[in-house]
């Protein structure tokens, strides 16, 4: 990632983002992990000693912002990383800092989920470009998200405003070759000068305050009109197709890469035209103009919400004295899907409708033959916990404390791999789940309302890295609230979902280094809650204490369960028992037990043979937690300590 | 840059396919690597995130001569599906195959857990190897988790079909390609065992005739 200037590597649309971020001459870079975005910092936290770089996972996406616009502050090229959801976090300071300006290059990267494939959610924060006057570049294909990424920090400090590079899962996480460009030698010192005039945006202190509020607002919306110019003429927008196309589709971001293929395959390159965007807010109007006066009808291709779709329209009833009147194709008319991601496939679909051709079917006996094999060979994954995960033994003790308790008591989700215990395999205890930091906030609201008739028990829970994100907050009121509420923060010791990065619990730091550690039942008990710290895998132990909160008619409680993630560097494929199943003792559906390990419990490591009549362990998926030995009634499960 | 060795198709479209935590996205990066030295241009879709958690995992190979392509393989397109699980292929056929698509099937089977609970039936194998020949051009079935825990590591049934996958000549990969790749990225106490489950892939396709 460091060298190689002029040479062609295969690399993640991630990576290609962190060497556009390193040929930027980067020196501060802060995020909070969240997929598809959490490679960029990895990779740069990769290099930054030799670069002579700082990276930081912040506690959150809004302070990661803060951190990384400090530095342009100070004079300093700087980047802050998120994921959509992520933007809605940092979106209070974003309005401010877009607002007042920038001194050092300041970029703001959102990597975004269509069709949530690793989200809650298939949000988008295109809109926030318009809605807070902020220039937005959406990257094409691979080298573009090198490229791009590269000029957005030239274009920040041109303008000075903020700039928002957008991605999406189909490249951040995908791979395309990539040809390197130099890295830059020079490392600016940092400074922040602030003893000029109020609104020197050079010099001056760097504030937002009632007054002259509209003065620099109308200095931001000057940033947006140079911007708009600069895009006329901006290598990033292409145009590709006859001179006078019946159709010109205009398309952003992975969406081009659908467009051409679909193209391709329909052999229309001398029917459609395609107009590629890679600045796409604010809008150059111009080059806009151009491309729409050839033709009357237009299809516009991007994910998820029709962003583009409907700022041309706008844009196009304004001009439509100077390029007639058009009609257009896209998300509003169902020309293509209003939700989840596209592909080749709708895209060719949506033009073949348009332009009244056949579509591209497959072989249609086959296409039928596949689904009905599919249908009796191919029995649906539901998503699990893995073997070993600390997760399902703590929602074991969870779900039979809210059992026996017997006051239909439930648990208020989070965000991380434990928002998997809305499914079996966490025993379906999740009955909320929204965003970071909602359960105990959602927890605390039900804590409050006895008196209207409420006697359910609520159980929070939360992993340790939104502990620090999103909860500490909604402790705090559950708290003064006086809520009668029990947070379970189930501490895996790391940021396990995105791949283990460090957090304030953890005394490391993203560049390796030791640093202090901020300690979660510390914390609690500083606030005022009522504290205990137990090991999931001890199922009596935690079922026990669970059951004693949740007997306590008072005020808050925290249970935190710690057990390392079985997936851990620490961990991986080191196990820590051998299991195997007693086949005198195992007598499956004969026990009265019901098959209780692989019916009710559930771990991928466990089987049933029902040539043998008994349950077995699978030892290529078992991990060796050995929790399965505590669940078993008859005791046929056998743990034996590994040497 | 270009290399001697045509493709069969341009772009050749490639999917590995298996369950999370195979070892599915290492597989595809292999190949890619090895690809992209060639000369090739190389472009990677791969689904993971939420999907490492037990669920169906599956990385799209777009190899050409020169360009970009689209991440996602159009409907029908594949021309080979390395499945490292068996029912994973009948999953990836259903949406991307076709009556000449090729597959490389590992017949180890990782139950879902819905299996593993009683409510779902897992098909016998010797139906699982009808099927997938029924919707194939040609089909190799290889034990490689199997060979693979002779091998010391189940996770080496990723670099087994990947030998696998050189051996059947649909890609101009080699064991010097390979060794090339491993060299620069992985610890050298482990190129060895690697080097081995590459010649035990490659082996399982010649002695399958």
């Amino acid at each position: 990632m460091e060298n190689t200037p002029g040479q062609r590597h295969l690399v993640m649309g991630n990576e290609a983002i962190s060497r556009g971020i390193l040929e930027a001459g980067v020196q501060v870079a802060a995020a909070y992990p969240g997929t598809p975005s959490s490679e960029i910092i990895e990779v740069l936290s990769q290099v930054a000693a030799r670069r002579h770089m700082y990276t930081e996972w912040s506690v959150n996406e809004k302070v990661a912002l803060e951190v990384a616009a400090a530095a342009s502050f100070a004079g300093l090229r700087a980047v802050a990383v998120m994921k959509q959801v992520g933007m809605n976090v940092a979106a209070d300071f974003l309005l401010h800092v877009a607002l007042r300006g920038i001194r050092g290059g300041l970029v703001l990267i959102s990597c975004e989920d269509p069709g949530g494939l690793s989200s809650t959610n298939e949000g988008e924060s295109r809109p926030y470009a318009k809605m807070m006057e902020f220039p937005l570049l959406e990257p094409g294909d691979f080298q573009e998200a090198k490229d791009m990424t590269r000029w957005a920090f030239d274009l920040s400090e041109r303008l000075g405003s903020i700039v928002m590079v957008r991605s999406v899962t189909r490249l951040s996480h995908a791979s395309g070759n990539v040809t390197f460009g130099q890295l830059p030698e020079d490392r600016p010192t940092a400074d922040f000068n602030f003893n000029g005039a109020m609104l020197d945006p050079d010099t001056g202190p760097m504030i937002n305050l009632p007054g002259p509020v509209t003065i620099i607002h109308r200095r931001q919306q000057e940033k947006m009109a140079r911007a708009a110019a600069l895009f006329e003429t901006s290598p990033f927008n292409r145009y590709d197709g006859p001179e006078r196309p019946e159709l010109l589709v205009i398309t952003a971001s992975a969406c081009q890469l659908y467009c051409r293929e679909a193209i391709e395959i329909l052999g229309l390159e001398q029917r459609v035209g395609l107009l590629k965007l890679g600045t796409t807010w604010p809008l150059p109007i111009q080059l806009l103009q151009r491309h729409l006066a050839l033709c009357r009808r237009i299809l516009v291709v991007e994910e998820v919400l029709p962003f583009l779709e409907e700022n041309l329209q706008a844009f196009a009833a304004r001009a439509a004295a100077r390029i007639g009147i058009k009609q257009f194709f896209g998300k509003n008319d169902g020309a293509l899907p209003s939700t989840g991601e596209l592909n080749p496939d709708l895209v060719m679909a949506a033009l073949s409708r348009i332009l009244d051709i056949a579509p591209m079917g497959r072989d249609d006996a086959y296409r039928r033959r596949a689904e009905a094999i599919f249908a009796k060979g191919a029995p649906p994954r539901e998503l699990t916990f893995c073997p070993g995960c600390p997760h399902r033994a703590s929602f074991w003790g969870i779900h039979n404390a809210l059992a026996m308790d017997n006051r239909r008591g439930f648990v208020s989700g989070d965000i991380g791999c434990y928002s998997l215990a809305a499914l079996p395999c966490g025993f379906e205890s999740l009955k909320t789940l929204h965003a970071m930091g909602s359960g105990l906030g959602m927890a605390s609201g039900f804590g409050k309302l006895s008196p209207f008739g409420f006697d359910q028990p609520v159980i929070a829970v939360c992993g340790d890295s939104t502990f620090y994100h999103a909860v500490m907050p909604a402790l705090v009121n559950a708290i003064h609230n006086d809520a009668n509420v029990t947070l379970v923060v189930l501490d895996n010791s790391g940021t396990a979902m995105t791949g283990f990065q460090a957090h304030p619990g953890l005394a490391v730091n993203a560049l390796g280094e030791t640093v202090p550690t901020v300690e979660i039942p510390d914390l609690c008990r500083a606030m005022g809650a009522k504290v205990r710290v137990c090991d999931p895998f001890d199922l009596p132990v935690t079922q026990n204490t669970l059951l004693e909160m949740l007997d306590d008619p008072q005020g808050v409680n925290v249970l935190v369960l710690r057990q390392i993630c079985a997936l851990s560097p620490e961990k991986k494929g080191k196990k820590r028992y051998d299991m195997a199943v007693d086949p005198q003792i195992c007598r499956a559906d004969d026990c009265g037990c019901n098959r209780f390990c692989t019916r009710i419990f559930r771990c991928p490591g466990l089987g049933y043979d029902p040539q043998k009549g008994t349950a077995r362990i699978d030892e290529v998926i078992c991990a060796g937690c050995g929790v399965c030995a505590d669940i078993c009634p008859s005791g046929a499960i056998e743990r034996k300590q590994r040497s | 840059m270009n290399p001697a060795n045509p493709l069969q198709h341009n772009p050749y479209n490639l999917i590995i396919t298996g369950v999370g935590g195979q070892g599915n996205v290492l597989a595809s990066r292999m190949v890619g690597d090895m690809m992209s030295q060639l000369g090739y241009d190389v472009i990677i879709g791969e689904t993971f995130g939420a999907s490492q958690r037990g669920g169906s995992v599956m990385s799209h190979l777009r190899i050409t001569a020169k360009g970009v392509y689209s991440p996602q393989i159009p409907f029908g397109s594949a021309h080979m599906v390395v499945a490292l699980e068996p029912s994973e292929a009948l999953r990836v056929l259903k949406d991307y195959g076709n009556p000449h698509v090729r597959v490389i099937c590992n017949t180890r089977p990782v139950q879902p857990v819905g299996v593993i609970r009683g409510d779902l039936d897992y098909p016998d194998m010797a139906d699982l190897r009808r099927w997938v020949r029924e919707l194939s051009g040609a089909a190799w079935f290889i034990q490689a988790t199997d060979m693979a825990m002779k091998l010391g590591n189940p996770i080496l049934a990723n670099v087994i079909s990947v030998g696998a996958l050189a051996a059947t000549g649909a890609l101009p990969l080699s064991r010097d390609h390979f060794e090339n790749v491993i060299g620069r990225k992985m610890a050298a106490g482990k190129i060895e065992m690697n080097l081995q489950a590459f010649d035990a892939g490659v082996a399982m396709i010649r002695s399958a005739g």
